[in-house]
C-alpha cells in the first residue's frame, strides 16, 4: 500500500494586521500536522471549530500554499512544486464543501456547473463534456432531466450530490470532504454517506474526511487524526481510537458526544472552559488549561507525537503513564468485529 | 397540575400559492419539571408548533387548537397584554443561533436587565446584582466584566449561555429550547446540555427540547414526540421509543443513525420530506415507507392507542413485541 498523501510538519501561518503602527501578528492556523493517507483509504480529521481542520483542507486542495513543512501528493512535492506540477495536481485533488447552498452558483444550470471543470482543465468538445456530465449525474443518483435545472430547484441532499458530481468530473484520486453531511438531515445524511462509500469502492478514491460528528467518523474512517488548536494530537486506526482513546482531549471529545441510546445515558466527562484563542495559545501543551491530568511539564514543554501501541499521541501524561486509557463504550461495540 | 396542555394544535400559513398547513393536529402535555423532546427533520413543523405557543408567529399564520393552556389558562383567548405577562416570565425560549438572537447594539448586561425590568419589581441595584448572579450561574467567568461586553465579543457557546441566563432570569416554569446546541461544538454542547439539565433539576423548570439529534434526545429527554410533515407521528417515553419504535418513520430514523448502523452501508430513507406542493394523500410518510400499501396511499392513518405510541399509522410496528412484554 503506497501513501498517496504525505504531510510532514505541515504549517500554515496567517499574518493578522493589528493597526498601522504595530507589527502584524502571526497566527498559526495549522501549527504542525504530520500524517500519511494510503491510496483508497479514508483519513478523518476531527476537532472543534478553530482547530485548523479547514485550513488543512485548503492546503491539501492547494487553494493555499503551506508556510512550512512538506506536503507530497501522489508522488509530487507541493511545497516545492513548479506551476505545471500544481496544475496537474489540482485535478488530482478535489473538494466538497459543507454547505451545498453556498457552494453551487445559483445562476448556473447543473449542466454548466458540472462542465466547468472540464472546460478549464481539458480540451474536450462540448458534446463530449455534456456526455460526461450526464453520465456523472446518473452515477451520483440524479435523473437526466436534472441536467438543465438550477440549484434552487433541489433539496439539500440533492445539491450535495451535485457538488460531489462536480468534484468527480476531473476524475480525481483524492477527495477532500469538508463536513459533507453536517448541513443535512439524518435520513439524507445516510444516503450521502452511502453514495460516498459506493464511489470510493468503485473508483478507488482516497478520502480526507473532515468532520466534528464522531458517530459519522467512526462509520466512514480507516484512520482518524484528532486536532487541537492547529496541531494533530492523536492519530490512530479508527477502531483503536474509539476503543482506546489515549489523549485526554480525544477522551473528552468522545465522552461529550451524545450516544443515541437512552439505556446508556451516563456520566459525562465534562471539559471545562472553551477552546483558547489561537492569538494567545497556552504555553507548552495547548490543551493543559482544560486538561484534568495537566502537570508542570505540560505547562512548559510542548509534547511530541510518540507511538503508543498502534496510536501516535502527543501527550506527556500518556508518555509518563499518568493518563488512564479510557475505553469508551458505545452501541457500536457489539458489531465491531462483524464489520 | 399540567403545565402546558396542547390538544389538536394546527398552524396554517397564508402563502401566495394558497394556505399551507405547517402544523397539523399536534398534541403535547408537559408536566412541571419534566424534559420533553420534539424530534423531526427540517420542515416537520417542530419549531412552528412551539412558536405558536409563544405567540411569536407572523400575522400570516392562523393558529387553531382545541386546547392551548398554560397552568389552566387559555393562551389563545387571553388578551395580548395578559399573554405578555406570561411569555418571557413563565415561559421562555432560546433559539438555535445564539449570536443572531442577541441584539448586537446593546451590551449583554443591558439585555439581561431589560428582562428583569420588564418582568420583575427589582430596582436598579438589585437588577445588577441579579444579572451578575445569573451570568455566574450559567458558568461565565468574571460576570461583572462580561455584562459590559457586546454580543460580538463573545463566542458561540458563551452567547448561548447568555441567552440561557436571559431566558431563566425570571425563573420560568417552562423553557422551550429550539435546537440549543446545533450551532455549537461537541464539548460546548455537552456543557450547555448539562447546564440545562442542572437548571431543570435545581429550579424545577420544565424543558421542551426541539432537536433533530437523536443522541441529544437519548441523553436528556424523558418523553419524546416525533414529528413528520407537520404531524405528530409518535410519542413515547425515551427508552421504549429507542427500543420499540412503532411508527415506520421513527424506526427508519433510528436505523439511519451511524451510531446504530451495522455493516458498511447505512439503511437510508428514500425520497425526502414532502414540501408545500407535494404532500401525498393518505399517510404523509407513504411514499418513503417500506410497508406502505394502497390503504396507506389513500386513507388518512388512524391514531393508534397510547400503548402503541399513539402512532399515526395503519400498520404500527413492534406491536406483537409490546403485547408479549
Amino acid at each position: 500500500m503506497s501513501a498517496l498523501i504525505t504531510a510532514k510538519e505541515l504549517r500554515r501561518d496567517y499574518e493578522v494586521g493589528r493597526g498601522l503602527l504595530s507589527k502584524p501578528f502571526v497566527l498559526h492556523a495549522v501549527a504542525e500536522a504530520t500524517f500519511t493517507v494510503d491510496e483508497g483509504k479514508t483519513l478523518a480529521v476531527v476537532g472543534e471549530s478553530g482547530c485548523g481542520k479547514s485550513t488543512l483542507a485548503r492546503m491539501l486542495t492547494m487553494i493555499e500554499p503551506p508556510t512550512g513543512g512538506q506536503l507530497t501528493i501522489d508522488g509530487r512535492d507541493v511545497t516545492a512544486g513548479a506551476h505545471a506540477d500544481l496544475k496537474a495536481l489540482r485535478a488530482t485533488v478535489q473538494i466538497v464543501f459543507q454547505n451545498p447552498y453556498g457552494s453551487l452558483n445559483p445562476r448556473q444550470k447543473i449542466g454548466a456547473i458540472l462542465e466547468e471543470p472540464l472546460k478549464i482543465n481539458t480540451s474536450l468538445s462540448a458534446a463530449e463534456r455534456e456526455a460526461k456530465g450526464r453520465a456523472m449525474l446518473a452515477e451520483v443518483g440524479l435523473r437526466p432531466e436534472h441536467y438543465g435545472r438550477y440549484p434552487h430547484m433541489f433539496s439539500g441532499g440533492q445539491r450535495q450530490r451535485i457538488a460531489i458530481a462536480r468534484a468527480l468530473m476531473l476524475e480525481p484520486k483524492i477527495m477532500v470532504l469538508d463536513e459533507p453531511v453536517s448541513a443535512l438531515d439524518v435520513s439524507i445524511q445516510a444516503s450521502i454517506l452511502n453514495l460516498l462509500a459506493d464511489l470510493q469502492e468503485k473508483r478507488g478514491l482516497t478520502y480526507v474526511f473532515i468532520s466534528h460528528a464522531l458517530a459519522v467518523v467512526r462509520h466512514v474512517a480507516d484512520d482518524v487524526m484528532v486536532m487541537y488548536l492547529g496541531r494533530g494530537v492523536e492519530i490512530a486506526p479508527a477502531e483503536t481510537l474509539f476503543e482506546t482513546p489515549r489523549h485526554p482531549y480525544t477522551q473528552a471529545l468522545l465522552a461529550a458526544t451524545p450516544i443515541a441510546d437512552p439505556e446508556r445515558r451516563g456520566q459525562r466527562l465534562r471539559l471545562k472552559g472553551e477552546l483558547p484563542s489561537p492569538f494567545n495559545p497556552p504555553s507548552g501543551c495547548a490543551f493543559h488549561p482544560r486538561c484534568p491530568f495537566a502537570s508542570d511539564r505540560c505547562r512548559k514543554e510542548l509534547p511530541q507525537m510518540l507511538p503508543a501501541g498502534a496510536t501516535l499521541v502527543a501527550c506527556h501524561g500518556v508518555e509518563e503513564g499518568r493518563v488512564p486509557i479510557a475505553p469508551m463504550v458505545t452501541p457500536l461495540d457489539a458489531t465491531v468485529s462483524a464489520v | 397540575m399540567t403545565l402546558l396542555d396542547i390538544r389538536n394544535l394546527s398552524v396554517t400559513f397564508e402563502t401566495r400559492s394558497g394556505p399551507f398547513r405547517a402544523v397539523d393536529g399536534v398534541d403535547l402535555t408537559v408536566e412541571p419539571a419534566e424534559v420533553v423532546a420534539i424530534v423531526g427533520e427540517s420542515g416537520s413543523g417542530k419549531s412552528v408548533a412551539m412558536l405558536a405557543v409563544m405567540g411569536l408567529l407572523p400575522d400570516s399564520a392562523t393558529v387553531t387548537a382545541d386546547k392551548l393552556e398554560f397552568e389552566g389558562r387559555d393562551l389563545l383567548k387571553m388578551s395580548d397584554h395578559d399573554r405578555r405577562q406570561i411569555i418571557g416570565r413563565d415561559i421562555a425560549m432560546i433559539f438555535q443561533e445564539p449570536v443572531a438572537s442577541l441584539n448586537p447594539c446593546f451590551t449583554v448586561g443591558f439585555q439581561i436587565k431589560e428582562m428583569l425590568r420588564r418582568h420583575t419589581k427589582l430596582d436598579k441595584d438589585a437588577r445588577q446584582k441579579r444579572a451578575v448572579e445569573l451570568l455566574g450561574m450559567v458558568g461565565i467567568s468574571e460576570p461583572e466584566r462580561r455584562l459590559r461586553a457586546f454580543p460580538h465579543q463573545l463566542s458561540g457557546g458563551m452567547s448561548q449561555r447568555v441567552m440561557i441566563a436571559m431566558a431563566t432570569s425570571c425563573n420560568p416554569k417552562l423553557l422551550i429550547a429550539d435546537e440549543p446546541t446545533t450551532a455549537l461544538d461537541v464539548t460546548i454542547q455537552a456543557q450547555i446540555l448539562e447546564l440545562l439539565s442542572d437548571l431543570q433539576r435545581d429550579e424545577n423548570m420544565a424543558l421542551v427540547l426541539i432537536t433533530h439529534d437523536m443522541g441529544v434526545v437519548a441523553e436528556t429527554a424523558e418523553r419524546v414526540m416525533v414529528q413528520y410533515a407537520g404531524m405528530q407521528v409518535e410519542r413515547q417515553p425515551v427508552r421504549s421509543l429507542f427500543r420499540t419504535p412503532h411508527h415506520p418513520y421513527t424506526a427508519a430514523l433510528l436505523a439511519a443513525l451511524p451510531d446504530r448502523a451495522r455493516g458498511t452501508r447505512l439503511p437510508s430513507i428514500p425520497g425526502m420530506v414532502p414540501g408545500q406542493h407535494d404532500r401525498p394523500t393518505g399517510c404523509q410518510f407513504n411514499p418513503r415507507c417500506p410497508y406502505a400499501d394502497d390503504k396507506c396511499r389513500t386513507v388518512d392513518p388512524p391514531r393508534q392507542p397510547e400503548a402503541i405510541g399513539a402512532a399515526l399509522c395503519h400498520y404500527p410496528l413492534n406491536v406483537a413485541v409490546e403485547a408479549a412484554l
